[in-house]
C-alpha cells in the first residue's frame, strides 16, 4: 500500500523539486539573460540579473559577423543525417543481439559500450592524421562519419532493449507466414518499434547537435556545425561575454525546442525496460 | 495432402534432452492431439514440426518429403500461436493479408480471399479494426483466419484456447472441431487440458518427460492405458490407484478403478471408506472419501447423491473395468 503523504510533506517535496530543477537550469537561464546585455552589463559586479537594459544588438552583431543559417544548416544535416545512417546499421545489429543472440553475444553489447568509456582525445591525433590522409578535413561525410560511429553503440543498446520488449511469436508468427528475415525486419519489427526507434533517434540527435570535440578538431569552416560556431566567440582579447552568450542561445535554442516537445518520448527512451 | 511423419527425433538444448526419439505418424486429414504436463516436450514437438526449431537428429517429413533442414515458411503449415501473436499495428485485414502479400498474390485475390475467410469466422464486421479492439474469442478467429488463408497442408495449434475463459473455451472447442469437419486439413494440437484432447482428438499422443508414452484413439487411451502415466493423466477425476493388498490379491502390482466404474453403498461392499467431501454438481455427485489401508478414492455417482462428510460408504470395484499395473508401471492384460 502506497504510503500517503502529508500537506507539509507533499509542499516541502514540491519546493525542493522546483529548487533543484532550478539550479540544474540556471546556466542555461543566465546565457539567454547574459545575450540580452550590453557588454557591461554582461560582466558587472554585482551580476544583474533581471534589471539591466535589455538589448538586441548582441543577436545583429552575430548575424552580421557570421553566417549562423550556415552553421545551423551544417547540424541540422550532421545529426540528422548520422544518425539515419546509423539506424540503418543498427537495427539489424540489434535484431541479430535480441533474436539470435549467440555464445558471445553479451560479450560483444559490452565491448560496444566499453568504446564509450574510452577518452576521446587518446585517438584524436591517429583519426586526425587518417582524415587528413584521406581529404576528410572539414567534410560533412568525414564529421557524419564520425558522428555515427561514436553513436553507434548506443543506438544499437538501446534498439537491443526495445527489440527484447517485443514478444518473440509474434515474429515467428510472421517467418510460419512466409516473410523473409528483410520482409519480417521491415513490415513487422520496425513498425512495432516506432515508439522505440523515435525514442532512440531524439537522443542520438541531441548527443550529435552538442558534440564539440570532434567536431572543433575536424571540422573549420565547410562541415563547421554550431559548436564550431559558438567557440569563434573565445577570441584572443578574451570573451565577448554578452556575444558569446547571444551565440550560445542561438546554437541551444532549436535543440531546446526540440527537447521541450519531445520531452515524453525522451523520458521513455531513457527509462524503457528500466520499471515493468 | 498433408501427412506428417517423425523418425526418431531428438532434441537438446544444452545439455537438457527435450525431446527423446520420437516416432510418430500422422495421417492425412487426422485431428491430432499432443497431450501431456508442463514441460513433457509437447510444444517443442510441434515448434520442430513447424521449423521453429532445428532437430538435433532424426526427421521431419511432410507428405513423405523431407522437410528437416527447410525453413518454416517452406514447409506448408499454418500455426495458431497461444498468444495469438497477431500484428498489432495491422487492422484485422492487414493480418489476414500478410501471408498472402509475402506469397507476392495479386490484390484481388487477396482480398478474395480475406473476405472469404472472414465471411467463415464471422469477422466481416471487425475487418478494419485492430487487434487491441477486439475481445479474446475475435483475436484467436482472426489468429485462425491467418492461418486459413494460406490452405496450409496442416495446421498446427499451439494451446490456442489457454488465454480464453471457461465458456468460451467450450464454444471455441466446437469451432475448430467444426472447421475440421469443413476442411478436411490435417490438424496438430497442443494442450495440456486432456478434456479438449478428449472431446476433438482423432489420435490422441501422449507425452511424459520428452518421450511418447502411448498414442490411440481418446476411447482407447481411456479404456486400455498402456502404463501408470497415461492411466492417471487420462480421464477426470483422475483414475484411482491403489496398492498394496487388493492389488495383490489381483495380481498386480497396482490397481486402478476409475471413478464411475465403482458401485458405492451404504450397506456392504469390498472396502469400507469415510466420505471426506460430496461435490453435488446436479448431473453428477462427485465423492471423496478415506478409504481403510487403501488411502483417498474419488467416485462418480450418477444424478444427486444424499451422503455426508464422515458418513461409512462401502465401495466394490467393477472388475470388468479394472486396470493392472506391474513393478515398472506397465499394464497387465
Amino acid at each position: 500500500m502506497a504510503m500517503k503523504k502529508s500537506t507539509g510533506e507533499r509542499i516541502g517535496i514540491t519546493v525542493l523539486a522546483w529548487l533543484v530543477a532550478f539550479i540544474i537550469f540556471f546556466p542555461i537561464l543566465w546565457t539567454i539573460l547574459t545575450s540580452f546585455k550590453s557588454e557591461l552589463d554582461a560582466i558587472s559586479m554585482p551580476p544583474k540579473f533581471l534589471f539591466f537594459n535589455w538589448t538586441l544588438e548582441n543577436y545583429t552583431e552575430v548575424q552580421h559577423r557570421s553566417n549562423y543559417l550556415h552553421y545551423a544548416w551544417n547540424s541540422i544535416l550532421l545529426s540528422i543525417g548520422a544518425n539515419i545512417v546509423g539506424l540503418i546499421f543498427a537495427i539489424p545489429a540489434a535484431w541479430s543481439m535480441a533474436f539470435a543472440p549467440g555464445k558471445r553475444t553479451k560479450d560483444l553489447l559490452m565491448w560496444m559500450l566499453s568504446t564509450k568509456m574510452m577518452p576521446a582525445v587518446g585517438v584524436l591525433v591517429p583519426l586526425y592524421l587518417l582524415f587528413k590522409n584521406l581529404g576528410l578535413l572539414d567534410s560533412l561525410f568525414g564529421i557524419g562519419l564520425v558522428l555515427m560511429l561514436i553513436n553507434l553503440p548506443l543506438l544499437i543498446w538501446m534498439l537491443y532493449t526495445y527489440f527484447k520488449e517485443i514478444p518473440n511469436d509474434i515474429l515467428e508468427a510472421a517467418r510460419m507466414d512466409g516473410a523473409s528475415l528483410i520482409n519480417e525486419i521491415v513490415y513487422v519489427l520496425t513498425p512495432m518499434a516506432v515508439p522505440g526507434i523515435a525514442s532512440t533517434m531524439l537522443l542520438a540527435i541531441i548527443l550529435s547537435w552538442n558534440e564539440a570535440f570532434w567536431t572543433l578538431n575536424l571540422a573549420t569552416s565547410n562541415a563547421a556545425p554550431l559548436t564550431a560556431f559558438i567557440a569563434s566567440y573565445s577570441a584572443p582579447e578574451g570573451y565577448f561575454w554578452a556575444k558569446l552568450s547571444a551565440a550560445s542561445t542561438l546554437a541551444i535554442a532549436p535543440i531546446l525546442i526540440l527537447g521541450w516537445f519531445s520531452q515524453k518520448q525522451l523520458v521513455r527512451g531513457l527509462t524503457f525496460g528500466a520499471v515493468k | 495432402m498433408g501427412s506428417i511423419q517423425l523418425k526418431s527425433v531428438r532434441k537438446e538444448f544444452g545439455p537438457v534432452n527435450v525431446i527423446n526419439g520420437v516416432d510418430l505418424s500422422i495421417e492425412n486429414g487426422e485431428f491430432a492431439v499432443f497431450v501431456g504436463p508442463s514441460g513433457c516436450g509437447k510444444s517443442t514437438l510441434l515448434r520442430l514440426i513447424a521449423g521453429l526449431e532445428d532437430v538435433t537428429s532424426g526427421q521431419v517429413l511432410i507428405d513423405a518429403k523431407d522437410m528437416t533442414n527447410v525453413g518454416p515458411s517452406q514447409r506448408g503449415l499454418a500455426m495458431v500461436f497461444q498468444s495469438y501473436a497477431l500484428y498489432p499495428h495491422m487492422s484485422v485485414r492487414g493480418n489476414i493479408a500478410f501471408a498472402l502479400k509475402m506469397a507476392g498474390q495479386s490484390a484481388d485475390a487477396i482480398d478474395q480471399k480475406v473476405r472469404k475467410a472472414a465471411a467463415t469466422l464471422n469477422l466481416t464486421d471487425y475487418l478494419d479494426r485492430k487487434p487491441r479492439q477486439l475481445s479474446g474469442g475475435q483475436r484467436q478467429r482472426v489468429a485462425i483466419g491467418r492461418a486459413i488463408v494460406r490452405e496450409p497442408k496442416a495446421f498446427l495449434f499451439d494451446e490456442p484456447l489457454s488465454n480464453l475463459d471457461a465458456a468460451l473455451r467450450v464454444q471455441m472447442r466446437v469451432e475448430i472441431g467444426e472447421l475440421h469437419e469443413a476442411l478436411k486439413t490435417t490438424m496438430i494440437y497442443v494442450t495440456h487440458d486432456q478434456v479438449e484432447a478428449m472431446t476433438m482428438a482423432d489420435k490422441i499422443v501422449v507425452l511424459d518427460r520428452g518421450s511418447v508414452a502411448q498414442v490411440g484413439s481418446p476411447l482407447e487411451l481411456y479404456n486400455k492405458p498402456n502404463g501408470l502415466f497415461v492411466a492417471g493423466f487420462i480421464g477426470s477425476p483422475t483414475m484411482n490407484l491403489i496398492k498394496g493388498a487388493p492389488a495383490a490379491k489381483r495380481g498386480a502390482e497396482t490397481i486402478g478403478i476409475r471413478p464411475e466404474h465403482a458401485d458405492v453403498s451404504t450397506t456392504a461392499g469390498e472396502w469400507p471408506a469415510k466420505v471426506r467431501l460430496a461435490e453435488h454438481l446436479g448431473s453428477d455427485t462427485f465423492v471423496h472419501a478415506e478409504a481403510d489401508g487403501i488411502g483417498p478414492l474419488t467416485l462418480r455417482l450418477e444424478g444427486e447423491a444424499p451422503l455426508t462428510p464422515a458418513q461409512t460408504i462401502y465401495v466394490t470395484p467393477r472388475e470388468a473395468h479394472l486396470h493392472r499395473f506391474d513393478k515398472d508401471g506397465r499394464r497387465i492384460d
